[in-house]
């Protein structure tokens, strides 16, 4: 009897496909691990992928110091709750020159997150990399493979990409080159929380609305996740109201707009972002700083 | 503007529960479109994805903004500047590489594949075609079938998509004609017949104006339908097909998290498994039987095509990456040497002879492509005469492996019969490959056994059988050398051979020049004899330049493990050509010797050579000893 496969059973056999090639075929894995949605969502098929062994590679959570209080606290949690490692790094120059996102703009994604995640790669020698990227998301990954090569500069060539054919990745690779690995890259955000939901993954709580301190910043409402720090980065002090936000991704607080919501559940999420008339990205403010192009540039310096 | 969304806003507004359970069973189908730019393709998937309400208002703004920018489409939405992702792409106005898009509607979800459709891009629309259950044909309804309408129709049909749609586009630009729509419809089915497509569903749309997209135009009174998105909605998929043929699961890792737990995780291929079935592991043939189909949420009573899975077994067999685990009444083949179809996606053309990574499903064995039978004109689909097959060329060649593999014809099984080539040096995917069919005398040579083993040639002889591989430039001092360390052996009492490049090439070789496929043939004879003189117990010594490392690892693997020992005889280029013994540089560098080593063709030095003699530092009695010294003892 023929039983039909659903969109999902067929999303995840395909990334569970994808994660065993890279952990027979790659020397030292890792698993980039953002603490939003799409990582939980990876993680948990990573789990599925390897069962009952753990994953056989390490977590790495490239951290800015900026990141919310709420995803903090699930970090360690979720590694732990999973049996693998957890590794954090945090740039150094970026950390000894106070690097922030309201002095230094663009400077604080270039230092903090693409040389940062660089200099993790090197450091622990991890030849391939797990990113919860998906293709759904922006104009320039639409186009990137499955298996993404780096050179060991960590650049990416749009121009120069490997054939994928079938489910045949070719993962040869040259000492010092890297591979960037999207499990879920045919995964769509709507793909995204109906896992969450059938799965029961657990998720940061800022993607749920709730009544949170807010205070608005050239348009867009951001939440004041710790009000101290932005009060004594700005040197003045913030004017803050309470709203019902919730998040739609999850990137360093002062660079994350919310939105105002009353969705509190798994469903009234869903429903939201069924309705929802803007783009998943439309709160970043990364995607805007160099017009049509700005992530294609981004990612060719080595970003992921 | 108006807006008809697939999605049905009220539903979600007021029973969200009752929706996303129908959402949940949604299939998946997976199509590409096929068309040049000017033939709307780009404007159509813009359309499709407006239409499913997959473009938000932030986007859609942008698009306007770029739309009356950079658009070809005066004050109208130009769709195409939606998919045209990369930025080379936005100022030329093409497409130049797949680009997957998504949408949904009531019924399924739909990854598209966008592909450019010039020529020079025909290992995209290959790539693309890979994945896809369905082709959507688009054509110019002013042009008619043209010359690429053929090539990308082949593509697709070579590439197995056994779904096609003919989407006559532009419609509204020949006043929504029925006739004109007939003779284009009249004019492909000749052709989709001639290729072997079956069947074919015709729709005349415009992409643009959204005529036939999603309901039915009143500017087509003539048409009866369906519609295009009908027609992907509905379109049987060949999933039961797929799970009634025999279970074939290609092992991808084996899971071994104690010592009480041996799983063999892999996505099932085709057919079905449970617990209790009988199995057989290939190449290997053991039977035992499926004891559990393993999974977080707990065990499966039951697996199916598609789904990533890991079983243990009753029995403990060998079993691990690469292996097959098939029924065990119906195995799969296993073979060494095939006719394939090669689509050629690297700068550098195929080199016949050279040995290429294969990664078939989750095999991976070194593999020689022979001279093509032909190369296929993907325009007239003439057969032509081909030695190689340079970028986006497609041809038949056989092929043949360093060891059996398991396979099924690409026209059964795409997982089993779809490969890629992988060159050894810059690790490129080069090739993709379709395995048509095995060939007899991979079955019918059978390797006979013989009582005297080489373990007793050697043993007679007193002496471990080597290879001394000498490799270098022309002039570098290979034979000189070569001949001081036979000399040795000899007094040594030992047996030996001296290969030379010259004497080779005056008989057994005569038949071969020196283009690199010549080269390349020259060096996999020598290495055969060298084997057979191995195999009888000899010390073979070999001189040949030798140039390529790809060719030098074929005979070294061909040997057992420490038999192989690599002699660099490093001489730099200008010393090399400062002797210049026989003349020959001279000859090259006034043009009279073509592909000469170092002159006008390349020689990659080993990476890490047994032994290294610089013959500017040594003489040839320093060197000949060197090399004894490393070779001791001889036993």
């Amino acid at each position: 009897m023929t039983r039909t496969l659903t969109h999902l059973d067929r999303l995840e056999a395909e990334a569970i496909h994808i994660m065993r090639e890279v952990v027979a075929e790659a020397e030292r894995p890792v698993m980039l691990y953002s603490i939003g949605k799409d990582s939980a969502v990876m993680l948990h098929l990573a789990k599925k992928a390897f069962y009952p062994a753990p994953p056989p590679f390490p977590l790495l959570h490239v951290d800015t110091t900026w990141k919310f209080q709420d995803m903090y606290a699930l970090r360690q949690k979720a590694a732990d709750e999973a049996g693998m490692e957890l590794h954090v790094w945090q740039n150094p120059e970026a950390k000894e020159r106070g690097i922030n996102p309201f002095d230094h703009g663009p400077l604080h994604t270039d230092m903090w997150k693409t040389e940062g995640l660089k200099q993790a790669l090197d450091h622990y020698g991890f030849d391939a990399a797990f990113g919860g990227a998906r293709r759904d998301e922006e104009k320039s990954r639409a186009k990137e493979r499955i298996f993404s090569f780096r050179s060991a500069s960590h650049g990416w060539d749009p121009k120069n990409q490997r054939p994928e054919l079938w489910n045949l990745y070719n993962a040869r690779k040259h000492k010092g080159e890297g591979i960037r690995v999207f499990p879920i890259s045919n995964w769509t955000e709507l793909d995204i929380w109906q896992y969450i939901q059938q799965e029961g993954i657990e998720i940061v709580p800022l993607y749920f609305a709730a009544p949170r301190p807010t205070y608005e910043w050239d348009g867009q409402l951001f939440m004041a996740d710790d009000l101290e720090r932005l009060e004594r980065v700005l040197g003045r002090k913030l004017e803050t109201t309470e709203r019902s936000i919730r998040f739609r991704t999850l990137g360093c607080f002062p660079l994350t707009g919310a939105v105002e919501s009353e969705a509190a559940t798994l469903t009234d999420v869903i429903r939201e972002t069924l309705l929802t008339t803007t783009s998943e990205r439309q709160g970043r403010v990364i995607d805007k700083d160099a017009g049509d192009a700005s992530m294609e540039k981004k990612k060719q310096e080595g970003y992921f | 503007m108006t807006r008809p969304a697939y999605t049905p806003e009220a539903q979600i507004a007021e029973d969200i529960e009752g929706y996303l359970a129908s959402h949940r069973d949604k299939d998946l189908l997976r199509f590409i479109t096929c068309g040049s730019v000017d033939d709307g393709k780009s404007t159509l998937i813009g359309r499709l994805l407006y239409d499913s309400k997959m473009i938000f208002d932030d986007q859609l703004s942008a698009l306007e903004a770029d739309s009356k920018r950079v658009g070809t489409q005066g004050q109208e939405i130009d769709f195409a500047l939606l998919v045209d992702g990369l930025a080379a792409e936005r100022e030329q106005g093409i497409t130049i590489d797949v680009a997957y898009r998504f949408f949904t509607t009531e019924k399924r979800k739909f990854i598209v594949a966008d592909c450019p459709g010039h020529e020079q891009y025909t290992r995209n629309m290959v790539t693309g075609a890979s994945t896809a259950d369905l082709a959507v044909i688009l054509i110019d309804a002013r042009k008619g079938v043209l010359v690429q309408t053929r090539r990308h129709s082949y593509l697709c049909h070579l590439l197995g998509i056994r779904h096609f749609v003919l989407a006559v586009n532009k419609l509204d630009l020949v006043d929504y004609s029925q006739d004109r729509f007939d003779e284009i419809v009249a004019d492909y089915a000749g052709f989709a017949r001639s290729i072997g497509i079956a069947d074919f569903t015709a729709i005349p749309i415009s992409g643009f104006k959204g005529d036939n997209i999603t309901a039915l135009s009143a500017n087509t009174p003539w048409y009866a339908g369906p519609v295009l998105i009908d027609h992907l909605e509905t379109v049987s998929l060949d999933r039961a097909e797929q799970q009634a043929a025999p279970l074939r699961l290609p092992v991808q890792w084996v899971n071994r998290p104690n010592l009480d737990f041996r799983g063999f995780a892999g996505q099932i291929a085709s057919g079905t498994v449970k617990p209790g079935d009988a199995v057989r592991v290939l190449p290997s043939g053991r039977t035992t039987t499926v004891s559990r189909v393993v999974t977080l949420g707990g065990d499966l009573e039951q697996a199916v095509a598609g789904e990533s899975v890991t079983l243990t077994f009753a029995d403990e067999i060998d079993c691990s990456r690469g292996d097959v685990i098939a029924a065990a009444d119906a195995p799969p083949e296993v073979a060494d040497q095939f006719e394939t179809t090669l689509v050629w996606m690297d700068d550098q053309p195929l080199i016949p002879g050279r040995g290429y990574w294969l990664k078939l499903g989750t095999q991976s064995v070194s593999a020689t492509v022979q001279p093509p039978k032909y190369a296929i004109n993907v325009n007239t689909l003439d057969r032509l005469a081909a030695k190689t097959l340079d970028l986006n060329a497609i041809g038949v060649a056989e092929l043949s492996t360093d060891k059996p593999i398991v396979f099924e014809p690409y026209a059964q099984s795409k997982v089993l019969g779809g490969f890629i080539l992988i060159d050894k040096l810059t690790n490129r995917t080069v090739a993709a490959g379709m395995l048509n069919f095995s060939l007899r005398r991979a079955q019918n040579v059978h390797w006979q056994p013989t009582d005297i083993t080489r373990e007793d040639h050697a043993a007679l002889k007193n002496q471990k059988p080597r290879v001394l591989w000498f490799t270098g430039l022309s002039g570098s001092g290979k034979s000189t050398i070569a001949n001081a360390v036979e000399k040795r052996l000899s007094l040594m009492n030992r047996h030996t051979f001296l290969l030379d490049g010259d004497n080779v090439r005056h008989g057994l070789n005569k038949d071969l020049g020196f283009t690199e496929a010549d080269r390349i043939e020259n060096i996999r004879r020598v290495g055969e004899v060298a084997k057979l003189m191995a195999d009888a117990g000899l010390i073979v010594l070999t001189a040949f330049i030798s140039p390529f490392r790809a060719e030098r690892d074929m005979v070294r693997a061909m040997l057992p493990e420490g038999e192989f020992i690599e002699i660099f005889v490093d001489t730099p280029l200008e010393v090399a050509e400062a002797r210049d013994v026989k003349g020959l540089y001279k000859k090259a560098r006034s043009g009279a010797l073509k592909n000469f080593t170092g002159v006008d063709s390349p020689y990659e030095a080993p990476e890490h050579p047994e032994i290294r003699v610089n013959t500017v530092e040594m003489t040839v009695d320093e060197a000949a000893d060197a090399i004894i010294r490393a070779i001791l003892p001889l036993k």
